[in-house]
């Protein structure tokens, strides 16, 4: 083994524990951040937390209930906003539509739309669903969370589904598949996990929005009914009481916090374990 | 590059020789036609977002012309503002994010994707995905309470120590700041990074990798040379995606960026961006020239936005080298 | 892929559901200060009428105004009062005015950071104008040492921190420092957010207070029931009668009942370098802004109904959560003006 070899071996074993040194460096910090919201919340979490309307300062036995309740009805709206865009739009760049001007375009506007700062993207909101109308609602505020939703799915989803092998398109072909057969019945479940991680990215990135639902969704101290009225989530919730001079509600916003990443792990593992076909192309 | 349906003899290529109804019959054209209106609407909203800012922001484009864009006073009691200040503030801090958050992100996706058991690979992956859903207004406490003393008594004034010489590490150290705005941002965009990067170097065929090792390359070699390189357009695409999150964040950076509309070189110094004045002055702006000053600003921020993707996007051109696996601007 | 779909149908037609029952709601939206108050004293009117449910958010006071003058809320409220342009809007897009309220009082009060030091300083509107235009840069200049002989305050730099986010606080601020120093009031001026001339921002009550905290020898200003709850150290401040006061709640009514003989009859008044003994100087209201007609009767009547019971026993609440009741002479004139609520 000549000094060269060595050297490159040496090399190869470095940067490959720098690597892990990275990896690991990433995942400390989440768990770093996890340990802080339960040292610091942990003790407002009880069952009130889940099922009582929030009370006043000074109050015991107050809750989110109502703030949980709206997120998950914000994120299903945002869902059924975004994805489709995003989902059917990344299908059409990878699939039907390639290098030429109109893919450009749509990755270039997909990219800005990304870089909107998202308090701009609540007063769009607002513009286009508060206003007319004179009133907040859950529908204004899923609306601006599905307009965040849609670049991250659309960018993501398209480089899984290019990065399907040829083979299997052709394959499908080969059989006699129609175009959208083939996409639908191969090219998808190919590529299924990345779209999932995708939306599940897009779906993390919304969850913790306060700007956006501040001139659209409102908040709201009680339940909210219908998708018509203004409707509480943990996010605003968490920004309201963070900045209060409370000790209490300091508090309850790093629980409200921990809530929020357990609501968004619990949708994750439901997404990946449940919907996952598993048909994923193999290393 | 479209998929290459007519490389496929006899399966008949989709335009051309068969007729309108049968390939309607067939649903591929109105396929086509759905996700076409889809992917358009996307460039339909941006284009409706451009048209509100501008109609939005008349006033103060008249006043001040492009004077808005090399003016540092932002004065809401004289009516005098101007973007400078919240450009520069912007640029810093996305670099600053960038600059830590790529190397990092890339590290840690190459191992999780290249050298981590499956297991491993996909519980780690889990975690750094749930550090995307942490709220904005998070990140911003814990910058406040953690970084910012961490970065005063500690960080800065080791660089200073040590890199002192150069213009970037002087000045007095508050703990806020365009360094400390940026290494909580980068804590921000690395889920981005890394997830994203992480799926596309998995789906790298695995003959690429044997191929290289057979040719005698040690582990390192194949993925820095061969798997990366495959991979180069999806993990650039990771890296447009933590840009935007860099530019557009507000909650987090107003609360460790020291709020103060100056230019420095030093990255000690307090500074201000775009989205985070927005955000801090948005609710509270009374009178219509500084609203749509605020509103000005949006649209200064978009064009930023436009310019910084058109330079990554020639950038990718001029250094892109043939067989760079799944090539697209 | 169909039974998703179900199961997404199914929920959205049960997040449809209506359960309501005859209840009333009204929104309201404004200022951050008053936000913990309103939202007890709502949470209180609700227990006394169950199908009255006031929803009040805290999106600042600007974007208070705003919404009240679109219509998109009920009712608003702001720290700093609406000026007459603002009124003029309102005016003019409704085509009836919009009354002010006062409802509680507030005040900001000077913290500092200076090791060593443990003292209540004494600041004179000199020191405090000298220091936020930044022409005071030391801790041991003359017009800081001053009025605190026995003192020794070190030679250290000061570093000045002030509000990043548009607020009342900072209008209140603002608007006593340009009361108190004409070259304040040239320069910089007064609004919910100004051309600062020096120092650092932070965004929020706990930005300002968590940047002094940790940065020796700076100094900010935050609201009295922030410094309060969070025990911080604040100073005294010379008020028009040259007494130094420290603000509590107390001073802080004595200002409001020193103003009130000049009360204006739309409530919209400044009380910053209020007269009197025991009055502290950097005081303000905040207030409810009520439309003066209402289409819905059900509405007009409810919130009628709450104003009179907050100037009644919704006052007996405020001092608890440290915020200061009204005098009673700003009491007697809201309660006659409540009827012009249409």
């Amino acid at each position: 083994m000549n000094a060269r070899l060595r050297w490159r071996k040496l090399l190869s074993g470095f940067m490959l524990s720098v690597t892990g040194v990275c990896a690991i460096v990433a995942v400390s910090v989440l768990f770093f951040i996890l340990g802080y919201l339960v040292f610091h919340g942990g003790s407002s979490i009880n069952w009130a937390f889940f099922t009582k309307l929030p009370t006043p300062v000074g109050e015991t036995g107050g809750g989110m209930a109502n703030a949980i309740v709206g997120t998950a009805k914000l994120l299903l709206l945002a869902v059924l906003v975004g994805v489709p865009i995003g989902f059917l739009g990344a299908i059409y760049l990878a699939e039907f539509s390639g290098n030429g001007m109109i893919a450009f375009v749509v990755r270039y506007s997909a990219d800005l739309l990304n870089g909107v700062p998202s308090i701009v993207i609540g007063i769009f909101a607002y513009t286009l669903l508060v206003l007319p109308f004179k009133h907040f609602s859950t529908i204004a505020g899923g609306f601006a969370l599905g307009l965040m939703m849609v670049p991250i799915t659309l960018r993501s989803a398209e480089e899984f589904l290019r990065a399907v092998p040829k083979a299997l398109r052709e394959g499908a072909m080969a059989l006699g598949a129609s175009k959208t057969r083939m996409i639908a019945t191969v090219v998808v479940p190919a590529a299924y996990r990345g779209i999932m991680t995708a939306v599940l990215l897009a779906l993390a990135r919304v969850a913790g929005e306060t700007a956006p639902l501040l001139f659209t969704a409102f908040s709201n101290r009680f339940w909210s009914h219908g998708w018509n009225e203004p409707i509480a989530s943990l996010p605003v919730m968490i920004f309201t009481y963070a900045i209060a001079p409370y000790e209490d509600w300091h508090r309850q916003a790093w629980a409200a916090g921990l809530v929020l990443l357990a609501l968004i792990l619990i949708v994750n593992i439901f997404a990946r374990a449940i919907l996952s076909r598993g048909a994923a192309v193999s290393r | 590059m479209a998929t290459s349906i007519t490389t496929v003899p006899g399966a008949g290529p989709i335009s051309g020789s068969r007729s309108f109804l049968r390939k309607l019959r067939e649903g591929d054209e109105i396929a086509r036609i759905i996700t076409f209106l889809f992917a358009a609407s996307v460039v339909l909203v941006t284009l409706i977002l451009v048209w509100e800012l501008w109609q939005g922001s008349v006033l103060p484009r008249h006043k001040f012309g492009f004077q808005f864009f090399f003016t540092r006073v932002w004065d809401p009691i004289a009516e005098d503002f101007g973007a400078l200040p919240f450009i520069y503030g912007t640029l810093v801090t996305s670099a600053v994010s960038l600059l830590i958050a790529v190397p990092l992100g890339l590290g840690a996706a190459i191992f999780l994707a290249e050298l981590a058991p499956q297991k491993i690979s996909d519980t780690l992956q889990f975690f750094i995905d749930l550090l995307a859903a942490v709220p904005s207004v998070i990140y911003g406490l814990l910058g406040v309470f953690i970084v910012i003393p961490l970065m005063r008594e500690y960080i800065q004034p080791a660089l200073k120590h040590s890199l002192g010489f150069l213009p970037f590490f002087q000045g007095p150290a508050y703990g806020v700041g365009f360094l400390t705005a940026g290494v909580v941002m980068a804590i921000m965009v690395i889920p981005y990074i890394i997830s994203v990067s992480r799926e596309v170097l998995l789906s790298v065929p695995r003959d690429q990798r044997e191929a290289a090792l057979a040719l005698g390359s040690t582990r390192w070699e194949s993925t820095w040379k061969v798997v990366v390189p495959f991979a180069r357009t999806g993990i650039m695409g990771s890296i447009f995606l933590a840009l935007a999150r860099a530019l557009g964040e507000t909650m987090a950076v107003t609360m460790v960026i020291g709020n103060t509309p100056t230019i420095s070189a030093s990255l000690f110094s307090p500074g201000y961006s775009i989205a985070a004045v927005i955000a801090n002055e948005f609710t509270e702006a009374t009178g219509d020239v500084y609203l749509q000053a605020l509103i000005e600003l949006g649209l200064v921020l978009f064009l930023l936005t436009f310019i910084l993707n058109g330079l990554a996007r020639l950038l990718i051109v001029l250094t892109s080298r043939r067989g760079g696996g799944m090539g697209h601007a | 892929m169909k039974r998703l779909t179900g199961v997404l149908l199914v929920v959205l037609a049960v997040g449809g559901i209506d359960l309501a029952q005859n209840a009333l709601s009204i929104n309201g939206a404004g200022a951050t200060f008053p936000y913990p108050m309103y939202s007890k004293w709502f949470d209180e009117y609700h227990k006394k009428f169950s199908n009255i449910q006031i929803n009040y958010q805290s999106i600042g006071s600007g974007g208070g105004i705003k919404q009240v003058t679109e219509g998109t809320v009920d009712f608003g409220a702001s720290d700093g009062p609406m000026n007459d342009d603002q009124l003029k809007a309102y005016q003019d897009k409704h085509g009836y005015p919009i009354l002010h309220f006062p409802t509680v009082l507030g005040a900001d009060v000077l913290t500092y950071n200076i090791p060593g030091i443990s003292a209540e300083l004494n600041f004179t509107p000199e020191a405090i104008s000298g220091i936020f235009l930044g022409k005071i840069t030391k801790w041991n200049d003359p017009a800081i040492a001053g009025p605190n002989k026995g003192v020794n305050l070190p030679a250290s730099d000061i570093v000045v921190v002030h509000r990043s986010d548009g607020s009342g606080t900072t209008y209140i601020w603002t608007d006593y420092l340009s009361k108190v120093s004409p070259e304040w009031k040239d320069k910089v001026g007064k609004g919910t957010s100004v051309n600062w001339p020096v120092g650092l921002g932070g965004k929020g009550n706990e930005g300002v207070s968590g940047l002094v905290k940790q940065t020796p020898g700076s100094v900010g200003y935050v609201e009295l029931i922030y410094a309060i709850q969070n025990n911080m150290p604040y100073g005294r401040v010379k008020n028009s009668s040259g007494a130094f006061i420290k603000a509590d709640l107390a001073g802080v009514t004595a200002a409001a009942a020193g103003a009130a003989k000049e009360i204006p009859d739309d409530f919209r008044v400044s009380i910053t370098n209020a007269p009197g003994k025991t009055a502290y100087p950097i005081s303000s209201f905040t207030w409810l802004l009520v439309p003066s007609k209402f289409s819905d009767s059900a509405k007009r009547d409810a919130l009628k109904g709450f104003v009179k019971w907050m100037l009644g026993d919704g006052q007996n609440s405020v001092e608890a959560l440290s915020y200061a009741k009204l005098p009673k002479e700003v009491v007697a004139k809201e309660l006659k003006a409540v009827d012009r609520i249409q």
